[in-house]
């Protein structure tokens, strides 16, 4: 008896029914199978028009099977045939043009369509969708013609158009209606940091407006709102959202709702009928993205082909925007809500905005903005329901510099290999494997080039490489040792330990001897090296300017505009009327834009011009105020025993002490104190490097608090009767975390990592220990000299270092 | 348009310190002109190629290349040519040095 293949049929040529056609050919599924598409191409990489429209990729680059993919499988491709009714009775499928192909399976995977709102004046010339190669060539081709564009939608879509068209050259403005950008993917921070980025590109917006009508005669000329006002464009892109396209399955009686409805192995209510991709609703959601696509073809295909899978349970989504420099991503939860625990950070600066949110400890949802190093990884974490540990905490919040830690590499390992690890290309992570260890790949570029993998949007390019470490494993074990950063394997004991052995006096000599790989180091090694030398060093070390970071080697900080601020010390947050005097003086002089009272009780003079900061110190004569080193940078007091009725000790008179026999002293990162006159402890001692509090019989010493980056409370360290007791334990453990700390690790950090026993044990148990650390210290103390007075006092450092020439 | 060349004597080697950029306004271009180990001489655009743009002249220098000071990005001073995994290239412009003074070609 003759074999009998059975015969496939799928409707919609589109990502979701090939990508399932060929997990089924790679299955071996014995189907004759006949494909029908509406538009005239062959398979296209719909995510990429966003690129063909901005111009770094051509329609040829996006598309994923060409002609000869068809041929060579066998299959019959129509393209530019729509399919109109499936008759159950017959089991033949019917297209507008009256052919009838007889199936035995069917798969429904017709997308979706631009949606475009009802209002008059919607179906004027100059008004376009953003879906397919056609909305994208009549883009192209209106910039050419006209000037000034509106587009309609301000998500993924409609801010992706309006970069495409900004690109063209063409005036856009994004029409909103929410006040917020995104709003179904981002919160009002991460939005409106977008919107500023944006603005910069040359997008503008108009938010919060409704349109009610589009205007002009045949063509479009403009756009009328709900408010009354109206905006002039001869050129509009509606981008509003999308329609999944049910239109076959409701002529073919398939049960539809807002899509067409499947069960979890995508079954329809009809019969041999399959439905995937957009058009389908699955659990009451239907789902925009290709991720989920992916992952219901998988599911799919098996099942088509007989073998065991589990069913498909829905996905958690995530999103990333594709305009280049402009980096976001959210996955899962997005918005706050009393029920979650927020995390978050905003670097204004760097522009940068991380949060993730916690359910009972659950992450369940993440937002990133400027910098999406860790979006693969949150994405993971979310879709896993991954518990919160202080791993994962400090794997992602982390200090954020200093390269050295060691790198997570197991957590791939846990990865079903079915799990899809390119959402964009539907590659999972056995693919991957299988590139490596079938054709000896090991760069990321040769996976892209075989599996497709990170070929699209990028998102999946650190898991990538994780995998890729991963396989390789044990050959890579040499590269696998991490040094404190890519020039070198050795790490921070190990360096330290060899400059006192060999008596290595320079950063440069460090890096010769100990055979750096990159002859001059990086800036992540020689800021850490130039540290170390001066800590072991503290008579004989030629501090390297040119080792320092920018804020370092100008004694100020920069701003984002290029700006400093300067900060005069004032010790223990005491001053007096003269200074104050001077300090105004000085501002008004100079036009400091902003005085502020800083988070450590000193005045910032914000937007002092580069070249008038010498100036600026020189009038002020007051020391600097370190506000920009690794190094002490405030010790806040409370008012204590000089006025306050309940201070038992004299906590301002304490803190300006220790602030002055402790000022311009190097450290692995920044130093804060506060000294407090009673336990009410107003000067908020808990969130200090080091805190002291004052009781009645003496004081009471609490360290590694932090209240920045990675908040803690500090732990009670000791207490002691007298001043002198205070400042010689104060002193031991600052010069004992001066010699152990990893170079910008903050004693929040290093305390975890030491242990709180061991520093006590080192410092309180061994007098004799405690008393050679403060000697130490007090060494070290007498060799800091003030940045500023050296700099006044040379003229041509002065010049070179402050002045732009102007020629 | 139609560009011209202009030279600019931007001062002596002296007045550059070593692996320290300074920023030099030539005509109407911000230069960051770097000296590196070697004695060499380097100008270049003070602009990061990064899309969100900031000054280079107060990155960190090792050997030819710059270490920008915003997003730790690795350019070639020689070339421009930003190092991967980044990508992009900032503006370069020659500099003569003829006995002790420097001239760049904007
Ligand atoms: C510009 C743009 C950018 C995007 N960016 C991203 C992104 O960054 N990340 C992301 O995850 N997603 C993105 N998406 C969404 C993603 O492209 C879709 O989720 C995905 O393409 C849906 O696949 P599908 O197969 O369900 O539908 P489609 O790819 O739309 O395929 C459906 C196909 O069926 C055809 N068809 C419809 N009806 C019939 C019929 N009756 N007979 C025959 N053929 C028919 C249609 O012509 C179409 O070609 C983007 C979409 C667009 C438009
Ligand atoms: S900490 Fe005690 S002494 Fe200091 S201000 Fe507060 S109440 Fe007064
Ligand atoms: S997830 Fe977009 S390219 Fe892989």
């Amino acid at each position: 008896m003759a074999e009998k293949r059975e015969k496939l049929v799928l409707v919609g040529n589109g990502m979701a029914g090939i990508g399932t056609i060929e997990q089924i050919l790679k299955l071996g599924g014995a189907y004759d199978i006949t494909v029908f598409g509406s538009e005239p191409h062959p398979n296209y990489n719909r995510i990429m028009l966003s690129y063909v429209l901005e111009g770094s990729k051509t329609i040829n680059d996006i598309i994923l099977n060409d002609w000869s993919w068809y041929e060579e499988n066998n299959i019959t491709l129509h393209t530019g045939t729509t399919v109109t009714r499936i008759d159950e009775g017959s089991k033949q499928v019917i297209t507008e043009n009256g052919m009838a192909v007889p199936y035995d399976k069917v798969i429904i995977a017709t997308g979706s369509n631009s949606f475009i709102l009802p209002v008059p004046g919607s179906d004027k010339e100059g008004v376009v969708g953003f879906r397919d190669i056609s909305d994208c060539d009549a883009m192209l081709e209106a910039a050419q013609q006209y000037s000034k564009a509106a587009v309609i939608g301000g998500g993924l879509l409609g801010l992706e158009a309006a970069k495409g068209l900004v690109n063209l050259g063409m005036d856009v403005t994004v029409v909103h209606l929410m006040e917020d950008l995104m709003e179904r993917q981002l919160d009002r921070n991460a939005s409106s940091m977008l919107q500023a980025e944006l603005e910069r590109q040359g997008v503008k917006f108009a938010m919060g407006k409704q349109t009610v009508e589009l205007t002009g005669e045949q063509r479009v000329s403009g756009l009328r709102f709900s408010d009354g006002s109206t905006l002039e464009a001869d050129f509009v892109v509606m981008a509003v959202g999308i329609k999944p396209n049910i239109t076959l399955a409701k002529e073919s009686g398939v049960s539809v709702n807002r899509g067409i409805v499947v069960d979890d192995y995508l079954q329809t209510s009809m019969q041999n009928v399959y439905s995937i991709g957009e058009c389908a609703e699955h659990r009451g959601v239907c789902y925009g993205l290709v991720a989920p696509l992916f992952e219901q073809g998988m599911v799919l295909a098996k099942h088509l082909c007989g073998s065991d899978t589990k069913p498909y349970e829905g996905s958690v989504v995530s999103t990333k925007l594709k305009i280049s420099g402009v980096d976001v991503f959210s996955a899962g939860e997005f918005m706050d809500a009393p029920e979650l625990t927020v995390i978050s950070s905003k670097d204004e600066w760097k522009k940068t905005y991380k949060k993730i949110l916690l359910k009972n400890n659950v992450i369940v949802g993440a937002v990133l903005f400027g910098d999406v190093t860790e979006s693969a990884n949150l994405q993971k974490l979310v879709k896993q329901g991954a518990v919160m540990t202080d791993e994962i905490y400090s794997e992602l919040m982390g200090t954020g510099c200093c390269g050295g830690g060691n790198k997570k590499g197991t957590s791939v390992e846990a990865m079903a290999d079915e799990e899809i690890v390119c959402g964009c290309n539907g590659v999972t992570k056995k693919a991957i494997i299988d590139a490596v260890t079938e054709n000896g790949f090991t760069t990321v570029d040769e996976i892209k080039a075989c599996t497709g993998a990170t070929r699209s949007c990028g998102g999946c390019k650190p898991v990538v490489e994780q995998i890729l470490q991963f396989v390789l494993g044990d050959s890579f074990q040499q590269a696998a040792k991490q040094g404190i950063c890519g020039c070198t394997t050795l790490s921070r004991d190990e360096i330290v330990a060899e400059i006192t052995a060999k008596g290595l006096k320079t950063t440069k000599e460090v890096m010769n001897v100990l055979g750096w790989k990159q002859e001059e180091g990086c800036s992540k090694c020689r800021p850490a090296i130039n540290y170390y030398l001066g800590m072991m060093n503290p008579d004989t070390h030629q501090d390297e300017k040119e080792s320092r970071f920018v804020n370092e080697r100008m004694g100020a900080n920069i701003q984002k505009d290029g700006t400093y601020t300067v900060i005069p010390r004032m010790y223990g947050g005491v001053t007096t009327p003269e200074d104050l005097k001077k300090i105004a003086d000085v501002s008004l002089k100079y036009d400091v834009k902003v005085v502020k009272v800083t988070g450590g009780q000193r005045l910032d003079l914000i937007g002092v011009k580069k070249e008038d900061l010498p100036k600026v110190w020189e009038e002020l004569d007051m020391p600097s105020g370190y506000g920009y080193a690794k190094s002490l940078r405030t010790v806040k007091t409370c008012v204590g025993s000089q006025f306050c009725r309940f201070g038992t000790q004299d906590s301002m008179g304490m803190g300006a002490l220790m602030e002055r026999k402790y000022e311009r002293l190097d450290f692995p990162a920044k130093f804060k104190m506060a000294v407090n006159g009673c336990p009410r402890n107003c000067a908020e001692s808990c969130t200090k490097d080091i805190g002291i509090v004052g009781n009645d019989g003496g004081w009471e010493i609490f360290i590694g608090g932090n209240g920045g980056i990675k908040p803690r409370i500090a732990d009670a360290f000791c207490k002691v009767k007298t001043d002198e007791e205070l400042i010689e334990v104060c002193s031991a453990v600052m010069q004992y975390y001066r010699e152990t700390g990893n170079y910008l690790e903050r004693t929040s950090e290093w305390v975890e990592r030491m242990g709180l026993e061991q520093i006590q044990m080192v410092i309180l148990n061994n007098e004799e220990n405690r008393k050679e650390l403060a000697a130490r210290i007090d060494f070290a103390l007498t060799q800091v000299t003030d940045p500023w007075k050296k700099i006044l006092n040379d003229n041509s450092t002065r010049t070179a270092l402050f002045e732009d020439a102007r020629v | 348009m139609n560009k011209t060349t202009q030279m600019y004597a931007i001062g002596s080697v002296q007045d550059f310190l070593m692996q320290i950029g300074r920023v030099v306004v030539a005509g109407n271009v911000e230069l960051a002109v770097f000296r590196t180990s070697d004695g060499g001489i380097y100008a270049l655009e003070n602009r990061s190629p990064h899309p969100k743009g900031g000054p280079l002249a107060e990155g960190i220098v090792s050997g030819h290349f710059l270490y920008d000071p915003l997003y730790d990005w690795k350019i070639d001073l020689r070339t421009g040519e930003v190092q991967a995994p980044d990508e992009g290239r900032v503006v370069t412009y020659p500099v003569t040095l003829d006995e002790d003074s420097l001239t760049v070609s904007v």
